[in-house]
């Protein structure tokens, strides 16, 4: 909720986390995360399954105990404190709705736990299903309902308890394409207006480029990188985020002296790489290579070509679909062709 | 494709036993023959079949000095039962026990099943303990009756447990029938209520959680509502084999006797078959009436 004045005495942060650590057994599932997430922000958990993202949210929800470290709600230490003492809703993967519980009732649960009166509770909870384009579907049961609706119940579940934070554990995986992409700009727009913190994980990067104020990589129990969007996608600071993050294409090494005169390894995003004819002129500020067209894969849109360089090694480069056909891009495979781009674009990761 | 779409449709070059199971695939009529006679002859002819001559004899009679069947339908057994006071004791004092187990059998069993189900996370600890609670099911019913007796009789195993508070056992009785016959039919109770736990989802306790509800009322407002139906066929169990025992009441239940005693007792010492039979619809129909006040409850409405 927008109370400033105390928003402010705390920095602003709505969860701190502090050398948060977690294993089960033998295996370290999260590995000393440090992590401070502002008041009202949009903030991405991204990672392969078992990096460890789903178990720092799980944490912060109370599901899990942490084996060491600091989780802070608004200022307080909540790290040992029961889930139904926190203040944080979290959406589940699988919605979880009550079963045995109408819709209205579902939305009511959390009040009503809470001792919030009847007419009060009805009221707020209709407004929540209102919010979320659900109104007069109150007496359904939750089987009666379609996927992208179970999570719009979901949702409103969860939001009408006002929560200081938002948890969702993937929430639009069981989606399909279209009602995910759909979902995904009504999410964006529902944080925007109630002015909720929402911490989101997903495995998904294109989810989290969408959605995210601010995203966090993980790998095996680590972030790798913390950033906006463009910052993790344009430049990535590890050769993991690289690969995750986009396509992976990266010059390494040897081939890295050779084509760009320097040492580590770097990365280079396909759609700033131009494809060009064999005798083309680079410009000052642009590097090149040349290699030949192993593969050309056409996705509508665009046309991405993966090249066999000659120094070694493979480079991406995606182009758009602005005038070609798909047969002209198709006929490219087995062509010698230069790759220019500009040295802007090369970012050097650590490994 | 069209040469092979026109050439004539060949049985499968194989052997007598694979050819069979091809002649069957192609008949689901046969099939299901096949699958379903043996168990709908056991069904119909030694179940149902001795269910309905019991339900016919109650309503025959026998000659009072000769001991000979009379198949002549009379209500008379009914009439005997129904004005007979002891029959109407013996009868709520059953229900009563019946109750008394079906619920200690649910106190009981809930934790144990939550435990197995939901709180062991190995799953070669959670068969290990699903094994174990059935394990009393391996062992004799007589050899776990005279078991329970050692336990009840006077200056028996309880008694000497107490003895050092200042306390004294049940001894043989009510007490001790409704204890033991708990003891007995506890696994039945068990069983369904940790598969309905098993299939609830572990994030519907979590969410409950989540939105702020204690351990005690996510158990009222989503565990208990979620396992009625198992409870329901617990307590058909526990409910239906306390409606029909006899043994257990006569080793632990000093002078006791329950209402399967009159069957018992009317088929051998007294033998008039008829009344035994007419006293066995007592049971059935206490489970029936239970079966349509679940129904008309619509706790199995969730399923």
């Amino acid at each position: 909720m927008g109370d400033e004045s105390a928003a402010n005495a705390r920095d602003g942060v709505a969860v701190r986390l502090r050398g948060l650590r977690k294993t089960f057994g033998e295996v370290v599932a999260v590995d000393s995360v440090d992590l401070d997430i502002a008041d009202g922000e949009f903030l991405t958990l991204l990672g392969p399954s078992g990096s460890g993202k789903t178990t720092v949210l799980r944490m912060i929800a109370g599901f899990e105990l942490p084996t060491a470290g600091l989780i802070e709600l608004d200022g307080t230490d909540v790290s040992t404190l029961p889930p139904f003492q926190r203040d944080v809703n979290t959406v589940f993967q699988d919605y979880a709705l009550f079963p045995h519980l109408t819709v209205q009732e579902n939305v009511e649960y959390g009040l009503k736990v809470k001792g919030v009166g009847k007419q009060d509770r009805r009221t707020r909870a209709t407004q929540a299903l209102a919010s979320v384009q659900l109104e007069g579907y109150g007496n359904r049961k939750p089987n009666e309902m379609s996927g992208g609706q179970r999570q719009r119940v979901a949702l409103a579940r969860a939001l009408v308890n006002r929560p200081k934070v938002l948890l969702l554990d993937e929430p639009l995986g069981a989606l399909d394409l279209k009602l995910r992409e759909q979902m995904q700009v009504e999410l964006k727009a529902i944080q925007r207006d109630v002015g909720i913190t929402f911490i989101f994980v997903t495995h998904d990067q294109e989810e989290a480029l969408t959605m995210s104020d601010r995203i966090a990589v993980f790998n095996a129990g680590r972030i790798e990188q913390v950033g906006s969007p463009a910052d993790v996608y344009e430049r990535p600071s590890t050769e993991f985020v690289a690969g995750f993050v986009g396509t992976s294409n990266l010059l390494r090494d040897e081939t890295a002296r050779k084509v760009l005169g320097a040492q580590g390894v770097y990365s280079i995003r396909p759609e700033k790489i131009s494809i060009a004819e064999p005798a083309a002129e680079p410009a000052m500020h642009e590097h090149h290579v040349d290699g030949t067209v192993a593969e050309v894969i056409y996705v509508g849109d665009a046309t991405r070509y993966v090249v066999d360089i000659d120094p070694g090694g493979r480079l991406v480069a995606l182009s758009q679909n602005a005038t070609a056909s798909s047969s002209q891009v198709l006929e490219k495979r087995g062509e010698r062709v230069r790759l220019i781009w500009d040295r802007a674009y090369e970012y050097k990761v650590h490994d | 494709m069209s040469a092979l779409a026109t050439e004539p449709m060949t049985s499968p070059p194989s052997g007598g036993s694979s050819s069979g199971s091809a002649f069957l695939y192609r008949h689901p009529r046969l099939r299901l023959t096949g699958l379903l006679t043996a168990p709908m002859l056991w069904l119909g002819v030694l179940y149902l079949g001795s269910l309905a001559i019991m339900l016919v004899a109650a309503f025959w009679s026998t000659d009072e000095f000769t001991g000979q069947l009379i198949k002549q339908p009379t209500l008379k057994n009914f009439h005997t039962l129904l004005t007979g006071q002891v029959y109407w004791v013996v009868a709520l004092r059953t229900l009563g026990i019946a109750v008394a187990v079906t619920v200690i059998d649910m106190i009981l069993a809930v934790p144990i099943a939550f435990t197995a189900a939901k709180v062991v996370k190995s799953r070669g600890l959670r068969y290990a303990l699903v094994i174990a609670v059935t394990m009393p099911l391996w062992a004799g019913y007589l050899v776990k009756g005279y078991a329970m007796e050692t336990m009840f009789i006077n200056n028996g195993v309880i008694d000497w447990m107490l003895a050092p508070l200042g306390l004294k056992g049940p001894g043989l009785g009510i007490p001790a029938t409704i204890f033991s016959l708990a003891y007995l039919w506890l696994p039945y109770m068990i069983l369904p209520i940790y598969a309905g736990l098993e299939r609830l989802p572990d994030s519907l306790i979590e969410a409950s959680s989540d939105l702020g509800a204690s351990a005690g009322k996510t158990f009222r407002g989503v565990i208990l509502p979620m396992i009625v139906p198992s409870l329901i066929a617990g307590s058909i169990f526990t409910f239906s084999l306390t409606l029909g025992d006899y043994i257990m009441v006569k080793i632990v239940g000093g002078t006791t006797q329950m209402f399967a005693n009159i069957i018992y007792d009317n088929v051998g010492v007294a033998n008039n078959l008829p009344l035994a039979a007419a006293a066995a619809v007592f049971p059935i129909t206490v489970i029936v009436i239970y079966l349509l006040a679940v129904r008309r409850s619509g706790a199995l409405d969730n399923l």
